[in-house]
């Protein structure tokens, strides 16, 4: 009895990790996504690098960059990237609706993040400063706004998971898309920073 | 039983990062924000040293989400993780130095 109890328990044991085995291949998968990304903005790093200084008679880095909204812009991404992480922390604990609470405060700083980046686009275009104005000025959209582009489908795809976690709740499969999601957030802060220090503080230095 | 379950997903915890791990983490994040921040607004150095001083924080700040937000070294995968960060690090170190050595010392064109 006690035998046949420990078998059932081994291959349910086993099971489990035959499955668990694939939840964490497809997080690798992703990985291997983040890093393809990571070339993707590197290429583009290189090319804003390469460009900034051919302003073309336009507007400057000095002229046009206001540093306190892009210090708010910065502070609100860190925070929501450790909120994203509060938001796993919840869901290891099994709280779904701490987990889904966490969420909505990460997707409302994110959203608030493009609101203040579009605002500073459209101010910049009110200056004359467009994407075709000056070689620095593509490159610095191109980057700047590839970034913000990947901001924004992460605030779809976290409003995607949010209402299947209300459906589903926490199972192996929404526990892995919310490891993913939140693993893409914080990248989405690496990025950011590299940002912060190449076109924004390397701009007014 | 109930005490060893309770062992195992504690154990399952760990490797997801605690509050503690992900406080430390925002933390050291802010921290690494403001210190390139103010030596870049106050003027407090120039030229050739702040431009390493804030790289070197801006490298510091990745490692910190790698270690603190994204526990890169936990987990089943850590060394496939980390063996393919390594390749694409180098990938785009090659990239990015590569091509601003090419258009900063080898124009011919002018």
């Amino acid at each position: 009895m006690a035998q046949a109890h420990a078998a059932a328990k081994g291959g349910h044991g086993h099971h489990d990790h035959g499955h668990h085995d694939l939840e964490s291949m497809k997080t690798f998968g992703f990985w291997l996504f983040l890093i393809t990304d990571c070339i993707l903005f590197g290429t583009l790093f290189a090319t804003y690098i390469v460009l900034r200084g051919n302003t073309n008679g336009g507007p400057t880095p000095e002229e046009l960059f206001q540093m306190p909204m892009i210090l708010a812009e910065t502070f609100i991404l860190l925070t929501s990237s450790f909120t994203s992480g509060l938001a796993v922390l919840a869901m290891h604990q099994g709280k779904v609706k701490q987990l889904i609470g966490w969420l909505i405060v990460t997707a409302l700083l994110g959203a608030s993040f493009i609101g203040l980046e579009i605002y500073e686009f459209v101010h910049m275009v009110h200056e004359g400063a467009t994407i075709s104005t000056s070689a620095f000025l593509s490159g610095f959209f191109a980057l700047v706004g590839t970034h913000g582009l990947h901001v924004s489908l992460g605030l779809v795809w976290m409003i995607g998971l949010m209402i299947q976690l209300r459906r589903r709740g926490i199972t192996p499969v929404t526990k892995r898309k919310v490891e993913v999601l939140s693993l893409y957030w914080h990248f989405l802060d690496v990025v950011w920073i590299f940002v912060l220090t190449v076109v924004y503080l390397m701009g007014v230095m | 039983m109930a005490q060893q379950h309770h062992g195992d997903s504690a154990s399952h915890d760990a490797s997801h990062g605690s509050l503690k791990s992900y406080v430390i983490g925002f933390l050291l994040s802010i921290v690494l924000t403001i210190i390139p921040v103010a030596a870049v607004m106050n003027h407090m150095l120039e030229g050739k040293p702040l431009l390493i001083l804030i790289l070197a924080m801006a490298i510091l700040q990745f490692a910190v989400q790698l270690v603190f937000f994204m526990h890169l070294k936990e987990g089943e995968n850590a060394r496939w993780n980390i063996m393919a960060l390594i390749l694409g690090m180098i990938i785009l170190l090659t990239i990015v130095a590569g091509s601003i050595w090419i258009m900063t010392y080898n124009q011919v064109a002018h």
